[in-house]
């Protein structure tokens, strides 16, 4: 069984590699028809894994070097439940990726394909991986093909976005690095088990307090929390559409899985006495990043724009619920993560269903588009989409959202709910006043409150204008959607998840089955149920949503004091953060140094202080 | 071991940081960002470096001989590697631009805003 570990990663690089070398032999299609074979072989594979580590974790040594005498020296594949469901969910959001790609693109070239394969294989290899080195290598991986795919259509408009993508990023990958190499001088080792156990005899000394804040400041830059999320804005804005849908999907939730990656195994024995203030530093990050990610959204007319910014509120949410270091904080998280990453990719599918039948992603240019058109599918994924971002119960992200608030609640942080509710209204608001100005007409058609209209060139430049065949087009952010939807009522995922999490937690037996092979004592699923404060929460937010929805369809009918009033409140705030997102790399990357240094600062204070 | 490689990787990392926040120019920033490459591979070296010590390769040589820790060059290759892929991709987006805009001072590209 061993050998079906490292098949996520090598069936689609694989394909990757055999796509390149015969692309000039290839009939018309075998590269789509190659291209989604593989994306769902590796779902397969990566839910075959899930099913087989539900009892205890799959170890996969590289070459057969097993560890002697608990000294690992080779190179491990660590899976359980949690990561591999994350490999799963980029194998299906890749594999509609494909199917939409059919007829979404007229011209796309094998390199695409090729690309996302191998971006793919680094996002399998990346969760799957428990090696420091080995993560750091497929992280890499993922970049560089992420740059490339952003970049994809080279016009003059996708080109800045890649651009400040791949040097932020890369600036990130050497926090990354050179966290990795501190704690290779402290430790000696790369297994994460391994460098857990040589730090558990140290203390919290200056050295190792970097490089956590290094590690740290690399996944969030790659998760794009607050201030590190100004590439995410940009690149997602220009990126083609397909490929938005593994980044936002995916990606960025995959630098908070990182998090808990290495604060569990590594770190949680040496910071474990100071996990309160550390759990205030995550947790405050989390709360601002989703907070500007929602505010930013509202103030948004571009619609992938738009969606960028929901994507930074909820990297924000579920960054929150992974610094509660609780099991039930990272499994709510993490199941929040699996069903929103479907919401996500039906939204920007639909997106790119309003851009390839009607040439703008302008949500004031597209207004009474669907009155015109016959847009029944792509309606119905934006209505339903912006509600469940909302946090509708019980669908989709609740199941996870009820175990976020009993798991604040158990650590005295009862206000976060709220806050994270309120965050979730106003992410929700804009998908849905976009829906109702858009496909039903609503609203003011010019709003000065919004961005100004995106520069020509933003439209997409692959885009077939013949007619389109609607079933590949609608199909597959449809079945994203209905899964999403339907992933809110799997009987029992929210115990099972905790009981998952509970066993990535326990550090010294995690140690114990990676480098001694001793199988974890079974963990007892305990019935999760959610409580009314989280569907209390959840109506909330879905009710704040439509309110933020109202007030940006028809915030002129207000009466005059009211409007005059709120405009002298909010417009200076407002201005100056647009006035932050400047486009300028230079900017970006001070940004960057200021949170990196700011973070550093806090993890220091939180652990020493 | 002294304490003037460490001091070395901080700086490379900080001009390069200076040079790529203050960069008017494309390709100067990617040099920048090259520098601030450099300094990680300052960084590795120096932590596997044994004084008075030989080459990891075992052949030809008594046994117990010391030698420099071979796995943070195997990462430093390893990052030498991923830092070429990216400066090329980034010239590449360079010329790009060049080519589309006329220009290569990234203030003057200004699409991206609010």
């Amino acid at each position: 069984m061993d050998v079906l570990v490292s098949l996520p990663v090598v069936v689609p690089l694989l394909t990757a590699a055999v796509l390149a070398a015969s692309s000039h032999f290839l009939a018309r299609r075998a590269d789509d028809i190659a291209g989604i074979a593989a994306a769902a072989a590796t779902t397969g594979l990566s839910i075959a894994l899930v099913v087989q580590s539900l009892d205890h974790d799959l170890v996969y040594w590289f070459g057969g070097w097993k560890p002697r005498h608990g000294l690992a020296l080779g190179v491990a594949f660590d899976v359980e439940p949690l990561s591999a469901a994350l490999a799963a969910l980029a194998g299906l959001l890749a594999t509609a990726v494909f199917v939409y790609a059919w007829r979404y693109f007229d011209e796309v070239g094998t390199l695409f394909h090729v690309l996302m394969l191998v971006f793919l294989a680094a996002l399998c290899g990346f969760v799957l991986s428990g090696d420091l080195f080995n993560m750091f290598v497929f992280f890499e991986l993922m970049s560089v093909c992420a740059y490339a795919l952003v970049g994809y259509g080279i016009e003059a408009a996708p080109l800045q976005g890649a651009i400040n993508f791949a040097v932020t990023n890369t600036v990130g990958s050497m926090f990354f690095l050179s966290g990795i190499a501190l704690l290779y001088g402290r430790t000696g080792a790369l297994n994460l088990a391994q460098i857990g156990r040589v730090l558990a005899g140290h203390g919290a000394d200056g050295l190792v307090l970097v490089s956590f804040g290094l590690l740290l400041a690399g996944f969030l830059i790659k998760a794009g929390a607050v201030p590190f999320h100004f590439w995410l804005a940009d690149a997602y804005a220009v990126a083609p559409v397909p490929v938005c849908v593994l980044l936002s999907g995916v990606m960025s939730d995959l630098g908070l899985h990182a998090i808990a990656r290495i604060y569990w195994p590594v770190y949680s024995g040496v910071f474990g006495a100071d996990a309160g203030s550390l759990r205030a530093v995550l947790v405050g990050a989390g709360v601002l990043t989703a907070l500007v990610g929602g505010t930013m959204a509202f103030f948004e007319r571009d619609l992938k724009r738009m969606l960028a910014f929901v994507t930074i509120s909820q990297v924000g949410v579920f960054l929150a619920g992974v610094g509660l270091l609780t099991a039930r904080g990272l499994a709510g998280s993490t199941l929040m993560v699996l069903a929103s990453g479907l919401v996500k990719g039906a939204l920007f599918l639909a997106v790119g269903i309003l851009v390839s039948r009607a040439g703008s992603d302008d949500e004031l240019r597209l207004r009474g588009i669907g009155r015109r058109q016959r847009l029944p599918f792509a309606a119905a994924c934006f209505f339903a989409g912006g509600l469940l971002v909302a946090g509708l119960p019980p669908f989709a992200a609740f199941p996870g959202w009820a175990l976020l608030v009993r798991s604040a609640g158990d650590v005295g942080y009862s206000w976060l709910p709220a806050v994270l509710a309120l965050a979730a209204a106003l992410a929700g608001g804009p998908v849905l006043r976009a829906a109702a100005r858009v496909f039903l007409g609503w609203g003011d058609a010019d709003d000065p409150l919004l961005s100004k209209e995106p520069s020509a060139g933003e439209d997409e430049p692959d885009v077939p204008s013949s007619r389109l065949s609607p079933p590949l087009l609608f199909g597959p952010p449809l079945a994203l959607l209905l899964l999403a939807v339907a992933f809110g009522f799997v009987p029992g995922l929210a115990g099972h998840a905790t009981g998952w999490a509970t066993r990535f937690e326990d550090r010294p037996a995690h140690a114990a089955e990676v480098l001694a092979g001793k199988p974890p004592a079974p963990v007892r699923s305990s019935g999760e149920q959610a409580g009314a404060a989280a569907y209390g929460y959840g109506f909330a937010s879905t009710a704040g949503a439509l309110a933020v929805a109202a007030f940006g369809l028809y915030r002129r009918r207000l009466p005059g004091g009211v409007r005059r009033l709120g405009g002298r409140v909010l417009e200076p705030p407002v201005a100056t953060l647009k006035a932050l997102h400047s486009g300028v790399i230079g900017d970006y990357v001070a940004w960057l140094t200021f949170g990196a240094a700011t973070l550093g600062g806090l993890v220091v204070l939180a652990i020493r202080g | 071991m002294s304490y003037l490689p460490y001091a070395l990787a901080v700086w490379l990392f900080v001009v390069g940081l200076y040079g790529v926040v203050t960069s008017r120019n494309l390709i100067h920033l990617v040099v920048c960002l090259t520098v601030m490459q450099s300094s990680t591979y300052v960084l590795l070296l120096s932590i596997g470096y044994v004084n008075r010590a030989t080459a990891p390769i075992f052949a030809d040589v008594p046994r117990g001989t010391r030698a420099v820790d071979p796995v943070v060059q195997a990462l430093t290759l390893t990052d030498v590697v991923v830092g070429v892929a990216v400066a090329a991709l980034l010239l590449a987006l360079s010329m790009q631009v060049q080519k589309h805009l006329g220009t290569t001072d990234p203030d003057e590209l200004q699409q991206m805003h609010g």
